[in-house]
């Protein structure tokens, strides 16, 4: 029998070396997402993916239109829901103390923040693709704008509760109104965090399928025009992966690779941002 | 300048404040719009199905677009059971994330294995989903699957749910990959509630002589149970509502299998192969309806855990 020091001990180590093989856990796959997406993305990517539209199976072809498609779409949700979360996120921030509408507001916040995002492309679809009858750009953007209203919202009343108060009792003390306090103080001395919730939130959705599989589905061939289907990487990558076609899915694979890579990109860029802006505090 | 002047002057400078605080409360209004509008639409488009079909869409296993017949519990039953596999899976190994990350990693090393796992949670979904259908479902049906089939398919009462044909794609699989999905969410959460711990209580734990398990076990933990369930309750939010990798794995069959190794089906799944193909009004407002039970399901789930996280964040900072 193990003395009563050494079976605390034992179980101690042992549970430490869980842990360990916990973190290598999580790490181990990553890593082999990463790995995979690499082996099979490079050699798919070439100068044609930039260049050619998406083409019918057995042909060649590229993911140009697909990327137009996605950028302009990503650029129009963004513009659309940042301006609304960042309002927002000032109301609750600055004038959420009293009353009912800032913590209600801030609760159904939250819960939005991680509502399924397959629910904002039927929300679209039930009140703007039926009533139009058919598919389109600036559906797809309104579901993305969804999407990035509550992150910003988020991101934005938590840096400006960063911002110390008095900062903003020295504005007051010089007779500055309160819209000029929070749109040249606070609001500017919160610019980076903002902005790094706006990245992060740009990365959330260009990255989204399931809202765009029925707002703006698809498009074989070149449109800028928002009032048309639209095609777009993720949904593209998943028509194409789900198809038999091996040079379909080779063409998956490099998109795959662009658009993980992106997403991973703005996000650390996102944190090296946020770092430096609180470091300088 | 004679008083009346002054306030004049005081009121005119008034009114860009009186804008500005009407344009950020509308802002903040319009969230609460936005779901109100949310369930209205959903509600609104189920309508045809809710009013056909009655509380029996909840318990019917029939899915037959050619006569009009749905029944919801195929992917209610699938949705349920691949969260569950994947909360399974992924509480212990955030735990032990989460523990390595507060207690055990060296300082400089924290940073570094903190962004690792955020960009586990920063892969887009339908990557998952690829990676799924073409890495990791071959290999799992070539080499796990059938010595889950000889080993634990074999043992009398849960040897039924291990047992079937190794296909690689199915219930457990797609369990296994949204689990792989929440582990970061939960972990960064049970990382977090665990750095709000005083100092004060650990370093007491410490003096009397406590492992650093049991530290964590008998201190941080009890410390923090409601945050790390609310943490808990956030990853099955997000697992419940995952669709693109599990659409990917699933197999999309709408069978109820006692075997976790066949094909089934999930809510979002289901909503994302099917919906752009329905015809009729009966077929989509099903669909609708499907999603109008997933929203209900995360809504409550999600609602349970920012309760507890709340909750949690109140007591920060005192030491009780």
């Amino acid at each position: 029998m193990l003395t009563l020091y050494a079976r605390r001990r034992l179980i101690n180590w042992l549970s430490l070396g869980i842990s360990v093989l916990a973190m290598a856990f999580g790490l181990f796959w990553l890593g082999w997402i990463l790995f995979t997406l690499l082996q099979h993305g490079i050699p798919g990517l070439s100068v044609a993916v930039f260049t050619q539209i998406t083409p019918p199976p057995g042909s060649a072809g590229g993911l140009v239109n697909a990327i137009a498609g996605s950028l302009m779409m990503t650029a129009l949700g963004t513009l659309i829901g940042t301006p609304i979360g960042i309002l927002a996120g000032t109301y609750l921030a600055e004038f959420g103390q009293r009353g009912w509408l800032a913590p209600v507001t801030r609760f159904i916040n939250d819960v939005l923040l991680s509502a399924p995002s397959i629910i904002i492309g039927l929300f679209v679809y039930t009140v703007y693709v039926i009533k139009v009858k058919h598919f389109s750009g600036w559906a797809g953007a309104f579901a993305l704008a969804i999407l990035v209203i509550p992150i910003v919202i988020r991101t934005t009343e938590n840096m400006l509760r960063l911002v110390p108060n008095s900062l903003r009792e020295a504005a007051a003390a010089l007779g500055a109104p309160q819209w000029k306090i929070i749109s040249s103080v606070t609001l500017r001395a919160a610019r980076a965090g903002i902005l790094t919730g706006v990245m992060l939130a740009i990365a959330r959705i260009s990255g989204e399928t399931a809202p765009l599989l029925f707002t703006s589905l698809n498009n074989q061939f070149w449109s800028s025009n928002m009032n048309q289907p639209m095609a777009n990487l993720p949904v593209v990558i998943f028509q194409f992966a789900m198809s038999p076609y091996v040079d379909w899915q080779e063409l998956a694979w490099a998109g795959a690779l662009l658009i993980t890579f992106s997403v991973l990109t703005l996000n650390i860029m996102a944190r090296v941002l946020f770092r430096q802006q609180a470091s300088s505090h | 300048m004679p008083t009346f002047l002054r306030y004049a002057r005081l009121k005119l400078q008034n009114w860009p404040d009186i804008l500005f605080r009407s344009i950020t409360r509308l802002s903040a209004f319009s969230v609460l719009v936005l779901l109100l509008a949310i369930i209205v639409s959903l509600v609104i488009g189920s309508m045809p199905a809710i009013k056909a079909f009655g509380f029996g869409f909840l318990s019917s296993t029939e899915w037959d677009p050619v006569t009009d017949q749905f029944g919801a519990l195929v992917p209610i039953v699938g949705t349920l059971v691949t969260s569950g596999i994947a909360l399974l899976i992924a509480v212990p190994v955030s735990f032990g994330i989460a523990l390595f990350l507060t207690e055990l990693s060296p300082r400089w090393l924290r940073r570094p294995l903190g962004i690792a796992v955020e960009l586990l949670a920063g892969i887009p979904s339908i990557i998952y989903g690829m990676w799924g259908l073409f890495v990791f479902a071959p290999l799992f049906g070539e080499h796990i699957e059938p010595w889950i089939n000889d080993n634990i398919g074999v043992i009398p009462v849960i040897g039924p749910f291990f047992s079937g044909p190794p296909m690689g794609i199915g219930v457990l699989t797609a369990g296994i990959i949204l689990a792989i999905m929440v582990i970061p969410f939960i972990a960064s959460v049970m990382r977090d509630v665990f750095e709000v711990v005083p100092a004060l209580l650990k370093e007491s734990a410490y003096g009397l002589g406590a492992t650093t398990w049991e530290v964590m076990w008998n201190v941080v933990l009890p410390y923090t149970k409601i945050g790390v369930v609310g943490g808990i309750m956030l990853g099955l939010g997000r697992a419940l509502g995952e669709t693109m990798a599990v659409t990917f794995v699933i197999g999309n069959a709408h069978s109820l299998n006692a075997s976790l190794l066949m094909p089934g089906n999930s809510i979002s799944s289901a909503l994302a192969n099917e919906f752009n193909e329905a015809v009729g009004e009966l077929y989509t407002s099903a669909l609708i309806e499907l999603g109008l039970i997933l929203f209900f399901i995360t809504f409550v789930v999600l609602t349970i855990a920012r309760f507890m996280l709340y909750k949690l964040s109140k007591r920060e900072g005192k030491v009780t």
